[in-house]
C-alpha cells in the first residue's frame, strides 16, 4: 500500500516515496518518512484538551509567584528595611497584575489537579462527565479568583 | 537490522524503572498541596505587603510557620517534578536535557530551602 493513499491529514508527500513498501523491512525503511502523529495544530480544540494544556501551562507559570513569595520571605528574614523595600515591589501595580494572574493560575491548577486525581481513580472518563468537569475547572478558576482577589486585595 | 521503532529506542529518564514510585509520590505531594495551599492563602497571603511587626507576629504562630515551611518545601518539590515532566516532553537534545533537568531541580531545591529557612528565622528570631 502506498503511503500517499492513506487519508492522513498530516501526511506531506516528499516525492521520494517508494512505489511499494516491501514486507519484512518493518520499521527502519520508513524511519523519518512516516506521517507524524497529529499534534496541537491539527486537532480541533475541545474542552478536555484545553484543560490539559492550560493545566500544564499554569503549573509552569506558577514558578513566578513561587519565586516572588520566596523573595519576599527572604527580604522579611533580612530585617525591616529590606521588607519595606520588598513590600514596595510586591505591591507595585505590575506586581499586582502578576499576583491576580497567579491567583487565577493557582485555582486553575488546583481544580485541574483535583480533576486529575479523581481521574487517576478511573472515574469520570466518559465524554459528558469529562467535558463537564473540564468546564467546571474553567468556570471555577475564575469564580475562585474573583473571591480570592476580593478577600485579599480589595 | 533493528526491528525497533523510534519509540522503542527512546532513552533517558522516562516512566521506566522507578516510574511507579515517582508517580505515586507525585500524587501524594499533589494531594498534600490541597490543604497546604488553602492554608497558605488564608494565613500567609494576607501578610504580603504588611509591615515588619505584623509579619513577625504572623509567623510567631507555630501553626502558621509550620504550614508555610511545609507548603514551600512540598510546592517546590512539586514544581521540580512538574518541570521535569515538561522538560522531558519537549527537550530532545541530550546535553540540554541534562542541563535543564539538573538546573531546574537545583534551582527549585535552593528556593525551597531559602523560603523554609527564612520562615524559620522570622519565627525564631524575628
Amino acid at each position: 500500500m502506498a503511503l500517499a493513499s492513506m487519508k492522513n491529514p498530516c501526511y506531506k508527500p516528499s516525492g521520494k516515496e517508494p512505489k511499494q513498501l516491501s514486507e519484512g523491512t518493518m520499521a527502519d525503511v520508513n524511519r523519518g518518512r512516516r506521517p507524524l502523529s497529529p499534534h496541537l495544530s491539527i486537532y480541533r480544540m475541545v474542552i478536555t484538551m484545553f484543560v490539559s494544556i492550560v493545566n500544564r501551562i499554569t503549573g509552569v507559570g506558577l514558578a513566578v509567584p513561587a519565586i516572588m513569595v520566596v523573595a519576599w520571605l527572604t527580604a522579611a528574614a533580612m530585617g525591616p528595611e529590606t521588607l519595606e523595600c520588598a513590600n514596595r515591589i510586591m505591591t507595585h501595580w505590575i506586581a499586582i497584575i502578576i499576583w491576580v494572574g497567579s491567583i487565577w493560575a493557582l485555582w486553575f491548577h488546583f481544580l485541574g489537579g483535583l480533576r486529575h486525581i479523581w481521574m487517576d481513580f478511573g472515574l469520570g472518563y466518559d465524554l459528558p462527565t469529562a467535558n463537564t468537569t473540564g468546564w467546571v475547572v474553567v468556570a471555577g478558576s475564575f469564580m475562585l479568583m474573583l473571591l480570592t482577589v476580593w478577600l485579599l486585595l480589595v | 537490522m533493528s526491528y525497533k521503532t523510534g519509540l522503542g529506542r527512546v532513552i533517558g529518564p522516562g516512566s521506566a524503572k522507578t516510574g511507579a514510585k515517582d508517580w505515586f509520590s507525585g500524587r501524594v505531594l499533589s494531594v498534600a498541596l490541597v490543604p497546604l495551599m488553602l492554608l497558605f492563602l488564608c494565613l500567609v497571603a494576607p501578610l504580603i505587603g504588611q509591615d515588619y511587626d505584623t509579619v513577625v507576629a504572623g509567623f510567631a504562630n507555630p501553626f502558621t510557620a509550620l504550614v508555610t515551611i511545609l507548603c514551600i518545601l512540598v510546592a517546590f518539590r512539586h514544581l521540580a517534578d512538574g518541570l521535569h515532566e515538561v522538560i522531558i516532553d519537549y527537550v530532545h537534545s541530550r546535553g540540554l536535557l541534562i542541563i535543564l533537568l539538573a538546573g531546574t531541580r537545583l534551582g527549585c531545591y535552593f528556593l525551597g530551602a531559602a523560603g523554609a529557612f527564612s520562615v524559620a528565622k522570622i519565627a525564631f528570631i524575628g
